[in-house]
């Protein structure tokens, strides 16, 4: 074959269908943007049943979860999800759907070692990432308060 | 030399192809022997949903050459799943020699490719070539999960819920294989593997170009040229890459990624992938259109993408591969 790695990078950077971008993001800002009013009308709703400040704040992202979870389960969240991109992926919503799906898709190789162990495929680096950088945030803090 | 003629002919007994549901909306799905509404098969797993289109694939050509599970001395079967699961499952069973191939998409070519070594080294009569793929088995394995709310990128494929069985002999019939190609692993640096049309048109045009110098022949004196599974931006890809080459095979040139599905109508972004498109088209298109004598001499290019999830994650280059068979109809 006549054709270096070079030139036929350039070669796929030429084939390939570019992605219809600006659509994309404006849906992901509408939908991603009802996620979050959802969650305004939840926190209301959860004010006027009279639950507390710090207990709204809980109530809230678990419903959503639950929202999303059950949507995942009946196989109707890849779907939105299609339209929407990071509209649903983003907000905690993207959270649940990662763990539920594999989850499901893992219930062919028992609870163990199917269900308990591949949940955590997809969303496990979120968790030990987060738990990681907001551990250097809290040791910068820590450092910061003590110099100032 | 890279390619094979073949001193005597080795015949196509009979051929059957076994799709689902979207592979029946699709432009040649009446072309397929059986449709399983169902992708799952009434099975508890997609995995054993894939060895029963396998084993489907299978009885059917055995039912239309009239043969028994005796008459036939090996069986050559692949899929993608790891270890070439479906195959060994689907023939556990079946009592006759197996021999597991692995190719990734090009299985189709390279299991048809033994089967007929076996049989011109005369250590066989019969000897049968099977092959597929099944969409929630291959994303589970290479991907995600199915109810993950991820967006497949434009240049994405969707593999072919499909199985598709030759059963290959050494008794004249209609429809003839004569030389074959058995392809050089190419790799010119593609990492995504979102885009496998890229990674193997290289593989592909490889391939053809050996043939053709090989059997000192032109793209004009084949009825058609078929390859595996390019898509849409690994054909435009191979014609870049055999343009360079002075040769241009656009005017009879069909990729069965592009056959598989009404890429207007379906969401299957670039077109179709896996060993059950290639499969599903030869046994189902190509070979009933031979029959008919609206192809009489072609060319079976099936393209495989030879990645594995361990390569993806270390971030190497994807190695493809291309096998060609010359079929020919008397």
């Amino acid at each position: 074959m006549n054709v270096s790695k070079k030139e036929y990078e350039k070669m796929v950077d030429k084939a390939n269908i570019p992605g219809k971008n600006c659509l994309n993001y404006l849906k992901a800002f509408i939908v991603g943007g009802f996620v979050c009013v959802i969650g305004r009308w939840l926190s209301y709703l959860y004010l006027y049943w009279g639950l507390g400040e710090e207990e709204i704040k809980m109530a809230v992202p678990v419903t959503l979860i639950l929202i999303a979870g059950i949507l995942t389960m009946l196989k109707v969240y890849h779907k939105i999800s299609k339209f929407a991109g990071a509209g649903v992926l983003v907000p905690i919503t993207g959270f649940a759907n990662a763990m539920v799906s594999p989850a499901m898709e893992a219930k062919t190789e028992g609870y163990v070692l199917g269900v308990g162990a591949k949940m955590f495929a997809i969303s496990g680096p979120v968790i030990v990432y987060g738990t990681l950088s907001g551990l250097i945030y809290g040791f910068i803090l820590l450092i910061a308060k003590a110099v100032m | 030399m890279q390619t094979k003629f073949l001193n005597e002919n080795i015949y196509v007994k009979s051929y059957a192809s076994v799709g689902s549901f979207l592979e029946k909306k699709s432009r040649y799905g009446s072309y397929l022997d059986l449709i399983i509404e169902d992708p799952i098969a009434n099975r508890k797993t997609w995995e054993e949903a894939e060895s029963a289109f396998q084993k489907t694939a299978f009885t059917l050509a055995l039912k239309k050459a009239s043969l028994n599970n005796e008459n036939i001395d090996c069986i050559f079967a692949g899929d993608l799943i790891n270890q070439c699961m479906a195959s060994s499952y689907a023939f556990k069973e079946i009592g006759i020699p197996f021999c597991g191939v692995y190719g990734a998409c090009s299985t189709m070519a390279l299991t048809i490719i033994s089967a007929a070594n076996l049989i011109a080294s005369k250590m066989a009569e019969n000897a049968a070539a099977v092959t597929s793929s099944h969409f929630c088995s291959a994303e589970r394995q290479y991907r995600f999960p199915l109810e993950y709310g991820g967006q497949r990128t434009p240049s994405s494929q969707w593999t072919a819920t499909a199985s598709g069985c030759t059963l290959l002999t050494k008794n004249e019939t209609d429809i003839f294989l004569s030389a074959y190609n058995i392809g050089k692993i190419v790799d010119l640096g593609v990492k995504d593997s979102a885009n496998m049309g890229a990674a193997m048109a290289p593989a592909a045009a490889d391939t053809i170009m050996s043939f053709l110098h090989d059997s000192n022949t032109a793209p004009s004196d084949y009825d058609a040229i078929f390859t595996g599974d390019l898509g849409e931006i690994g054909s435009n890809l191979l014609y870049g890459l055999l343009n360079k080459e002075n040769i241009d095979i656009k005017a009879n040139h069909h990729d069965c990624g592009l056959l598989l599905y009404n890429k207007e109508i379906m969401d299957v972004h670039s077109g179709a992938s896996g060993c059950g498109c290639s499969a599903a088209i030869l046994n189902g298109y190509i070979f009933k259109e031979m029959q008919r004598g609206t192809f009489k001499n072609i060319l079976f290019c099936a393209t495989g993408a030879l990645l594995s999830e361990t390569s993806s994650k270390q971030s190497e280059t994807i190695p493809a591969i291309a096998h060609l068979i010359n079929f020919r109809r008397k």
